[in-house]
This record gives C-alpha cells, structure tokens and sequence, in this order.
C-alpha cells in the first residue's frame, strides 16, 4: 500500500511540473488564441539562461537574483522579438499558419539558446531543498517517502494557478486577454492595443516557462531533453481544455499519475518505455471522447 | 427590374415547415414558425435584422435542428437531415457571407458543386482514364453552360479569392446552380451590390426560376425586389412569423409595417 | 515574349484541362524528364547520386505525400516519420518471411499496411481539427517509435535493433549500383507525381480542398468531410509508406528506429510548408531545398575561412529552419512554388518590363 502511494504521489508531483508547462500554453492560448508549440523551447531557453548567468555571476554577491532578474529580462525582450516579428505579421491568419510560426520559433529558440549558452547539461540549484520527506507515517504503516523538491514545486504551481486564475476572471487586462483571444480584428476595432496585450502575454508565459524551467532544472539538470519532456505538456492540454487554467493542473496530475502507474506496473510486462507515448494514447483516446478536454468549451460554427 | 413571368405554373407543396422551434441556450432564434413553399414559385423571407431568417434556412438545409417542429420536404417528413442529405435531396444554398472555397478557382468551385453527381471510382481518377476522364470533362460543359448563364467566363481560371464582392457572389450562385436543385435557397443574395448589380441578380434569379423551374426561397432585405420578384412573402420578427401571403398582402399588414417602423409590441 | 500563351487556342475542354496546356510548358517538362532519366545519370558522380540525388528523391515522394494531407486537405500531420517507418518495417517483414516475394511489390504492399494504419490513427482524427489533429499524429509518432524498438517481432528478433534490407531486385535486375537506385527511385517517383496530379485536378481533389478551405460549405454541397479527410490520410500514408520502404532499403540499407524520428517528420512537414503547401511542385522545390541546405551550410564554414564546430553547424540549422518558416508563413504562405510561378509571370513579359 504504501509503495502504491509513493507511486500515486511520484505521479503527482511529476504532474504537476508538467501542469507549470502546460500553463503558459493556456496562458497564451487563452488570450491570443495561438497554440504556442514554442513553449517547451522557452522553458529550455529560460532556464539555460538563467544557469548559465549564475555560472557568470557566481562571483558577485548574490549570482541567483541577479541571474533571475537578468533573466527575466531577456524573457520579456524575447516576448517583445516574438511579437513584433512573427505575431504581428500574422495576424488574422489562420490558427494554423501561426501554429507551425511557432514550430519554427521554437526550431530558432533551440539552436540559439544551445549555440549561445552550449549544448552539455548543467546542474541548476537555487536553494531548493531536496530531502526526502517521511509522511503519513501515522495513517500507513512504513510512511510515504516524498521528495521535499516535489513538494515545493506544487506549492509553487498551486500559487501560479491562484494568480492567473484571478487575473483572468477579475481584472480588466484580463478581460481584454479574453476578447483578443476570441476575435483578433473585433478586439482591435474597440480599442484594446492588440499588440502591447500580446508583448505582456507572451512576457507573463515566458515568466511561467522561466519559472517551470528553475523547478524542472533543479530536479532534472538543464539539458536539452528538457524541451521534449514539455512536449507531453500538449497532451496535457488535450485532456484539461486548451482555454482552462484548472484544466492544466487537473490534466498534469492526471497524466502524471497516469503515466508513473502505468510504467510501474504494466511497464515490465512490455519492456519499458511507456513513459515516452502514455500520455499521447491517453490524449487520443480522450479526442474521441471528449474532444474539448474535461474543462474546454465547446466549439459551436455559425454559418 | 423585370416582372415575373405569368405563364409559370406554380405547383403543389414542395416543403413545408411545421412548428419550427429552435433555440440557443436562452436564446429563441425561432418560435413556432410554419409556412409552405410550393414548387416553382419564389418564396421571400423578410424581416429585420435578428428575426431568425437565416436560421430558418439553416434548418431547412440541416445545418441546424430544430428543438421542435417537422420539415416535410418533397412528402418526406423528419425533423433531422444531415447537409449532405439535403444536397442530395436537391436542396443547395448561397450564404450571407460567401461561403466559397477561398483557394480554389472560379471553375474549381462550381465543379466542385457538381460532386454528387460524379461517381468515377478512385482508381480512374488516379489514372484520369475512361470514366474519370469523360465524366469530368461532361460536367465541364454543364458547369460551362452556366458559367455562360451568369456572364463569368472572364474569370474562371481566377482564385476566388481575388474576386470583387459581386462576383463572388454570382460564383457562388453558380456552385449552387451547378448542383441543378430543385430548392435553391439565397441569403440575402442583393447584399452590398449596388443598383446595376442588383438588376443583374434579379434578371439571373428570374431566369433561373423560367428557365429551370427552379423554386427558390430567398432573404432579401430590398423591398423593391421582394416585391417585384416574390410570388409569396414570409414576414419574420423575433423568431415569430407575422406575416404570410402575397406580396401586396403583406405590405399592408399592421404587424409588419410595425415590425419595420420598430413599434414596441 | 517567348513564354506566351498567344496563338494557343483550346478547342476542347480536353485540351485546357491538359496537365502542361501551354506548349512552352510541355517542351519545358520535356527537356527535366530528358535531363532527369538521361543527363543526369551519364554525368553524375557517385557521391552527387548517393549524398544529394537519392536521398532527395525519396524525401519529395514523402513531401508530396505529405503535402496532398496537409496542403490540399488542410490536416496537419507530425506523424510523417512514423509512417514512414511503418512502410520501411512492412517492406522489411515482407521480404525476409516471404522470401519469394518481389521487394518492388513488397513496397506497394508495405504502402498499403501504412494506408491501414493511417486510417486507423486517421478515424479518430475526423472529428478533431487544427491542433488537436497534430497531437493526435504526434501521438502516433511516439507509439509507433516505441512498437519499433521494443516489440522484437518487428525486427525480426535481431538483438541489436538495427537491420539490413535485402537487395532490391525486380525482373531479374538487381538495384545495387547508384545509378540503377537513382533511376528506380525517379521512376518510382514520376509514376506517383502523376497519379497525385491526376488526384487532384479531379473530383477527390476539389472535395479535399473544399474541406481544407469551408468544411461547413463542403458539407452542404453534398461533400462528406469525413470521407474526404480518410481519402487524405489513406493516399498520403500510402506515399509515405512506400517513400519510407525506399528511404531504408535503397537509401539507408540498414538502419534503426531512430532514422524515423520526429525530427524526420518535422524536416518534411518543413519542406512542405517552404516548397508549397498545396502544391505538387513546391513538395519538388521544398525537398530539394532541405536536402540541399545542410550540405551547403557544412560547406560555409570551409568557404568563409572560419572553422565552426558541427555542433554548432547544427544550432545553425536550426536557427535557419526555423527563421525560413516564420519567413515563409509571413512573406509567402504558398511558398517556393509560388515564387516559382511569380516567376513565370515575369518571364511571359520579358523582355518586356510590362
């Protein structure tokens, strides 16, 4: 029992770093109605900046905040880039044509970042704690060991989803997110500066890829499979509704429990590696179900 | 504008909609609405903006279904028809907002209106031998035919894309010819035309009426040519028909003149 | 001047709806095939037909494929090298358990299992649009990598995971030396252009295009949306099948799961987009220009006088892809073909300035 916990609880907490992933999908899909391929490359990107800067700076006082800030920095500069050269050229193209833009911006982000910054893997520590924890020992017998790590990172998703959720539904930037990502044109015709909302969308998704890169690279190191593991965040999507920021979290720990049970006890069975396509399988299957994910909304054609 | 031919034998019902309800949500965009179209005349619905007149249109084409109600088409009666089921039943349709294949040329697009009526297996057409072959090239004359009907040779090889507004609309008039309905719906086919055009139209929509004994329903917002071109007038206002029968019936009706003038009732 | 139409009348439909209407046009196709089945072959080394040739007529057969899926139909598709590895385990499994079995006709036969399996990933995909059709193929993608390297029956229990394709043979005529391969694959190639041509000038190709372009307006003027997708998906896997048989057995000889990768399915979805969406040509141009790109950027550095590592010749690459894909969907969404034709309206005035 106790080992089906911690198996339960690892999928959890892998769920929920790829719930901060699948955020700054929803982030921007929810206000530019772009499907950001690209995403994963920002996490790779961030978290190799900021890496590296440390190395940099591991002279002066305090190399992480200073990192941070110069990172943060570049990830508004390049949601600034993004905007002004590949979304405002787009505009009103169809979700496609700025899909696979994104494809390409996320081919782009991949070599410069390694190019600039390198290609080996780094070890990223910015002060979280990684001792394992013994829990529940009162309700089972033996304890669940969990990692302190994990635990931080779903405080940390716990408080970005809080944030953003009241951002969208109670201020009036939010509102104005919400109509751009319905109509592109009627929102510009009543005046909401289409292009600044964009700049501050793409900023606030790079932060959360920033953000989703630091817990990711501290448990993972800072390499480049980094991208591909935030590839899986698109199923998450699937399964949560690409517009639902609880649909992100809700979809993460699902597919991360999902995918940990099924490694663990079907995995023997057929060699292994059903980590790489579980989610995948999952997503498809819940296409033909549901297509709109558990909290997306339905998608109605007027003639 | 020309006036209606009086040698065209108007026939018996062709469809009939009983009791249409159809709602979004809260939203009623149709509330109990019945009338008949009989065959060969020229049916018009009016009403103001919002009255319900291309959902109702919808709902004769399949597009959408009624919450309530029965559409009885050619003695058929169902309350749920699939498009392609309707297109095949010879009901074709032009929408307000032209709904062309904006990457395909003029010819492509009215071709393509012709597709139930090719049957060429796969095979031939990977070949373009034989049956593929002729078949395409007979419905290259039909489709011909009516490309010389509605003056478009000039542009048949341009993307439609690239068409002035008018023009796209008289392709898409076309694409819907193409199919040789026997219910040909128009959506407010006039809109943003200016009075040339207009007169185009109508003279095309007469001509498709004698020359095909085509029924046609159409949504037109000009009184002028419902007036001239109608045999019989449907009058919408919120979802609700208000008036119903001949046009000059319908232009003294009470209940119309206060739907336009925008009397609270 | 010389590139006119003037004095060129159709006197049938049959004429106009010739593939090369214009005589300038046929000549000019004329002399590529000429060039193609006869120059070539004489003067090429054999570098030139293994490094650049070969490879690049393989990988148009499967931009084509994928074109006819995404550019006319409108369904994108990130699942290309999965299919692709799907034809080349089929052709393999035919030809080593049926050993009498032609590899020619193993390979149409290996299209075909991929056409089952793309219709089989495809049925889901009907209802589904956009981007959730791109995860669906990207599912496909991974699950099928994995089938390939864990499930041992595929490889014929070879232990390593990496296999050898017998040598291809039809008629008695083996297919070893450069020059034979290259012309099995042009041939191959040819054939299919054609039939895709053909595909599309007719009814199944304007039913695929009018449900890339209006699903909704499709449907009403009697086209099953549905059936159209399923036809997409079922021709263009069968392209890429047996571009995928080719690409291991004349190309590769021996490979591994990992030659069919994402990566691989990215790198043709790309030479679609830059060649030409919807356009049997630019799936022609696009291939040849990814094919031909890296090996110029390898050559850069030697040219420039600098020296830079292969890894960062590869950061390079990417950069590059991905700045010509932005730069095409922004500048030019139907294109290198459509440069292309811009081009040949420029030449019927020339030398006339207008």
């Amino acid at each position: 029992m106790g080992f089906f916990l911690e198996v339960v609880l690892g999928g959890l907490m892998a769920g929920v770093l790829y719930s901060l992933v699948a955020l700054g999908f929803v982030l921007i899909f929810k206000a530019s109605g772009v499907f950001n391929f690209a995403q994963g490359a920002m996490v790779l990107f961030a978290a190799l900046t900021l890496v590296r800067l440390m190395e940099f700076l591991s002279q002066t006082f305090s190399p992480f905040l200073i990192a941070l800030v110069l990172t943060i920095a570049v990830m508004v500069a390049l949601a600034w880039v993004i905007e002004r050269l590949v979304l405002r050229p787009l505009v009103n193209q169809p979700g496609i044509s700025l899909f696979m833009a994104t494809l390409g911006i996320s081919y782009v982000l991949d070599g410069f970042g390694q190019a600039v910054w390198g290609s080996d893997v780094y070890a990223l520590d910015v002060g979280i704690p990684k001792r394992p924890l013994m829990l529940f020992e009162s309700l089972v017998p033996g304890g669940v060991l969990v990692s302190s790590e994990d635990l931080v990172a779903a405080l940390i998703a716990g408080l970005l989803v809080a944030v953003l959720g009241l951002f969208f539904q109670k201020t009036r930037i939010g509102r104005a997110l919400r109509a751009v990502a319905d109509d592109h044109q009627a929102a510009q015709s009543v005046g909401i500066p289409l292009n600044y909302i964009w700049v501050i969308v793409w900023a606030v998704a790079g932060l959360v890829a920033l953000v989703a890169g630091i817990v990711w690279g501290s448990k993972l190191g800072v390499q480049f499979s980094l991208g591909l593991v935030a590839l899986k965040a698109l199923p998450v999507l699937i399964l949560g509704g690409f517009e639902s920021i609880v649909g992100a979290v809700v979809g993460g720990l699902i597919i991360g429990v999902g995918e940990k049970l099924s490694e663990v006890y079907l995995g023997p069975h057929v060699g292994g590696g059903i980590e790489n396509w579980f989610a995948y399988v999952l997503a498809l299957l819940f296409l033909l179900i549901r297509p709109e994910g558990l909290f997306g909304e339905r998608h109605i054609d007027r003639v | 504008m020309g006036a209606s031919s009086p040698q065209r034998r108007i026939g018996e019902v062709l469809l009939k909609l009983e009791g249409i309800s159809l709602a979004f949500g809260g939203v009623k965009a149709l509330d109990d609405v019945s009338f008949d179209v009989r065959k060969h005349e020229i049916r018009a619905i009016i009403g103001p903006n919002g009255a319900g007149k291309s959902s109702l249109l919808n709902v004769i084409n399949g597009v959408y279904h009624p919450g309530q109600g029965a559409v009885t088409y050619k003695g058929v009666t169902r309350r749920q028809m699939r498009p392609h089921e309707a297109a095949s039943q010879g009901i074709a349709r032009t929408f307000q907002n032209i709904a062309l294949f904006k990457g395909m040329t003029v010819l492509d697009n009215i071709m393509a209106g012709r597709t139930l009526k090719m049957h060429a297996g796969f095979l031939f057409q990977a070949v373009y031998f034989g049956k593929a072959r002729s078949e395409e090239l007979e419905h290259r004359q039909k489709v011909e035919h009516i490309i010389d009907f509605l003056q478009i040779e000039h542009i048949r090889k341009t993307p439609v894309g690239r068409l002035a507004y008018g023009l796209q609309k008289r392709v898409e008039l076309a694409r819907a010819l193409a199919a040789e309905p026997e219910l040909l719906l128009l959506d407010e086919p006039m809109a943003g035309m200016n009075v040339e055009e207009k007169e185009d139209m109508c003279r095309f929509i007469l001509d498709v009426n004698d020359e095909f004994g085509t029924t046609i329903v159409l949504i037109e917002h000009d009184m002028g040519v419902v007036m001239d071109l109608s045999d019989r007038v449907v009058v919408l206002d919120y979802g609700r028909k208000i008036g119903d029968g001949s046009p000059d019936e319908v232009r003294g009706n009470q209940a119309v003149i206060d739907a336009y003038l925008g009397v609270r009732h | 001047m010389f590139y006119r139409e003037a004095g060129q009348f159709k006197t049938s439909y049959g004429a106009d709806q010739a593939v090369f209407p214009i005589l300038q046009d046929q000549i000019f196709i004329g002399l590529w095939l000429a060039l193609g089945f006869v120059l070539v072959p004489l003067v090429s080394t054999e570098y030139l037909l293994k490094a650049i040739l070969i490879p690049f007529l393989i990988l148009a057969l499967a931009a084509l494929g994928l074109n006819l899926l995404v550019g006319y139909c409108g369904q994108l598709s990130l699942g290309t090298g999965g299919f692709m590895a799907v034809g080349a385990y089929a052709a393999y499994n035919l030809c080593v358990r049926i050993p009498w079995l032609n590899p020619v006709v193993a390979f149409l036969l290996a299209g075909g299992v991929a056409t089952l399996v793309g219709i089989a990933f495809g049925i889901p995909s009907l209802r589904i649009k956009g981007y959730y059709l791109a995860v669906a193929t990207l599912a496909a993608q991974f699950f099928l990598d994995w089938v390939f390297s864990r499930v041992a029956w595929f490889t014929n229990n070879t232990p390593s995971g990496s296999i050898t394709a017998p040598p291809v043979t039809l008629f008695e005529l083996t297919f070893d030396t450069p020059v034979k391969k290259y012309l099995l694959c042009l041939s191959i190639l040819v054939l299919f252009a054609a039939v895709a041509k053909n595909l599309v000038r007719g009814r199944i190709g304007r039913a695929w295009m009018a449900t890339r372009d209006m699903d909704v307006a499709a449907e009403i003027i009697g086209i099953r949306p549905m059936y159209a997708k399923l036809s997409a998906f079922a021709v263009s896997s069968f392209f890429i099948g047996v571009a995928g048989g080719l690409w291991a057995f004349v190309h590769l000889g021996s490979w591994e799961p990992l030659a069919f990768d994402v990566n691989r399915s990215f790198s043709i979805l790309f030479m679609v987009i830059i060649g030409g969406l919807g356009s049997i040509l630019g799936s022609f141009l696009g291939a040849a220009f990814i094919t031909v790109l890296p090996l110029l950027l390898n050559q850069l550095p030697q040219w420039l006088g600098v020296s830079i590592s292969t890894a960062m010749i590869s950061h390079l690459e990417a950069m590059i892809f991905g700045c010509l894909i932005v730069f095409f969907l922004i500048v030019e969404p139907l294109g290198l073909a459509r440069l292309w034709r811009i081009g040949k309206e420029k030449l019927r005035l020339w030398p006339f300035p207008y």
